[in-house]
């Protein structure tokens, strides 16, 4: 076990380090970033003074040196400054976690909530009116675009109903009720395609282990349905959804980019849209490496949870 | 009498329970006003008519006569754009698709047979490719090679090709333990040979379920590039790409936005049901697919 996880530790090392060189080169592919300061034709600056910018922004060394440079600075938690106000990238993506992460956590917890009781009763009552149900709740979900979802729901709730606000976070003065509307419809937009996902998952594994010899003997011994369904199938049923709920964790944080820009969400995700607008290739680097980060951290929370969910698996 | 009527009711129930022809049948229409979208569409996509900006569906009150689907924000026919658009949507995917499951599936079969090193390389770089976070690239890259339909093509392709790494090495991994592949190997048949006659045939199953179920999923991605810009550029009509541009006009002139998202629900669900069937049919063990 603990050689599964030191290997494991080891490759999500190595998959940053990748990461990071990836990041790198496509950055320095936008276009020279000195170019953000002096306009080509060099506008009211004459050249020597553009070659010392240039040696002040280290922009004059080569390549491999600014990298490691940069992948120095980063493992102290310097990620550089903005390219427009000067402020460190590491102080906008800290004030901007919080957003994405409470999105990424409510998005969790609806998906699951709603995705594995739903998978549960579809699995029971098999062929049933709420098979058929809870399957079309999972099919929109798998199938409706994310920002179609979220600019019907606006439509709805907040322009024709007016129920529920269409945009932003809410003040820091709003009552709990006030920010908590604000949440709805981005949480429901978000969560909707990992609910139906966990349905899938919970559904398939259930139908899969009332289908197997031991709960076939559980129920020739004459043990009670309920019974079977809870202590034999229900348990057994969860490894799935518990295994792979890191990584929804991870792909809610890293794919409310598209939510977070309808809803005018003030999250990561659209910061860095925003930097790539203002080709702000600090900012840039620093939220794509927070994202590879992220999800790199929950793949190996997921493969640790599925050792200890499941002592069956092979450490291989 | 009525026995008999109920019986045929219960016919026609099972057979849309067994096969999959409400999917199929939306498909086939696609594909078909894909191919013949020129001769389908009543108006051009592109042409404007300012006079029937924002032009109600011809059946609701005060409908523009020939916009079925009603005008958009400069007065073009929604309902030829849409059927235009699905000339584009399917001709990203199918490229897309061909390149992704030929480099995945590839890479997969190599990784698989060959063990070792060369597996350890692709498998890492696959995991390192699935970390990155696919929307962001997506932008920088539409912003280093400019927004174009080719660009889209060359992003999907990079978007898919890992999924079919993994389960393509999964099953070769298995597959090549197996008694005749060992037993051809004494025979002395070459390693290419191995792969291309005894390996390569079992795993096409494998890449047809993944593939299926994986085009609902390039439509999404085509869809939401779109939305954000990063896309197939305007005015070229892309479903995604009309959903972005309308939805400014959503409280006035809903249609413009709601069809193309609908058109690309209705396709995607389609997929994932085909998607859904074949792998039951061809492959049940990949069942949490």
């Amino acid at each position: 076990m603990t050689r599964f996880l030191f290997r494991r530790l080891y490759f999500a090392i190595f998959s940053m380090f990748a990461a990071t060189i990836i990041v790198f080169c496509m950055s320095r592919l936008i276009g020279d970033p000195l170019l953000l300061y002096a306009q080509a034709g060099g506008y009211g600056m004459p050249p020597e003074q553009k070659e010392y910018l240039r040696a002040y922004l280290g922009l004059d060394k080569p390549l491999i040196v600014q990298y490691f440079v940069w992948i120095w600075n980063a493992l102290q938690g310097d990620l550089g400054k903005s390219l427009l106000d000067r402020t460190p990238v590491s102080t906008m993506i800290w004030e901007k976690l919080p957003a994405t992460a409470y999105l990424a956590l409510t998005a969790w917890l609806f998906a699951i909530l709603t995705g594995v009781p739903l998978g549960i009763i579809s699995s029971i009552k098999r062929g049933g009116i709420t098979d058929y149900l809870a399957r079309g709740f999972a099919l929109f979900g798998q199938a409706l675009p994310t920002f179609w979802i979220a600019i019907v729901a606006i439509l709805i709730f907040a322009v024709q109903l007016g129920w529920l606000p269409a945009f932003g976070m809410g003040e820091s003065t709003d009552t709990f009720w006030e920010k908590t509307k604000h949440f709805i419809l981005p949480t429901i937009t978000l969560g909707w395609g990992g609910s139906a996902t966990y349905t899938r998952l919970t559904r398939s594994a259930m139908l899969e282990i009332m289908d197997s010899e031991f709960v076939k003997l559980a129920r020739a011994k004459g043990v009670s349905t309920n019974s079977v369904i809870w202590k034999h199938a229900f348990r057994n049923a969860l490894i799935p959804p518990i295994t792979y709920s890191a990584l929804f964790l991870a792909g809610f944080i890293t794919g409310a980019t598209v939510v977070e820009l309808v809803f005018s969400w003030p999250g990561i995700g659209r910061l860095a849209i925003q930097a790539v607008t203002n080709n702000d290739f600090a900012l840039l680097t620093g939220t794509v490496l927070f994202f590879s980060a992220a999800y790199l951290f929950f793949t190996f929370l997921a493969d640790v949870s599925y050792g200890f969910a499941d002592p069956r698996i092979r450490y291989d | 009498m009525n026995i008999f009527k109920t019986i045929n009711i219960f016919k026609f129930w099972n057979a849309f329970r067994k096969w999959p022809i409400i999917p199929v049948f939306i498909l086939a229409v696609l594909i078909f006003t894909g191919v013949f979208s020129n001769q389908l569409a009543p108006n051009s996509p592109t042409s404007q008519n300012l006079k029937l900006r924002n032009s109600p569906p011809s059946w609701m009150d005060g409908g523009a006569e020939g916009r079925f689907l009603g005008g958009d924000h400069v007065g073009r026919d929604v309902f030829s754009r849409i059927i235009h658009g699905a000339r584009i949507s399917l001709t990203v995917v199918a490229i897309s698709l061909a390149s992704g499951v030929l480099v995945g599936s590839t890479l997969g079969l190599v990784a698989g047979y060959a063990g070792g090193l060369v597996d350890e390389l692709i498998m890492r770089l696959v995991d390192v490719w699935l970390a990155l976070p696919f929307v962001l690239l997506a932008l920088i890259a539409a912003i280093v090679l400019g927004p174009s339909v080719q660009t889209v093509m060359l992003l999907l392709a990079l978007f898919t090709w890992a999924s079919f790494v993994r389960y393509v090495r999964a099953e070769v991994l298995s597959l090549k333990t197996r008694d005749y592949v060992n037993l051809a190997k004494v025979a002395g048949a070459s390693t290419t040979r191995i792969i291309v006659k005894h390996i390569f045939p079992n795993v096409v199953n494998t890449i047809i379920v993944v593939a299926t179920l994986r085009v609902g999923q390039l439509i999404l991605t085509e869809a939401t590039l779109s939305f954000i810009g990063a896309g197939i550029p305007a005015p070229t009509p892309a479903w995604g790409l009309m959903v972005s541009e309308e939805k400014e006009y959503l409280s006035s002139s809903w249609w413009g936005s709601f069809f193309p998202g609908l058109a690309i629900f209705l396709v995607v669900m389609s997929l994932n049901f085909l998607g859904d069937w074949l792998r039951d049919k061809l492959d049940p063990r990949l069942r949490q697919l």
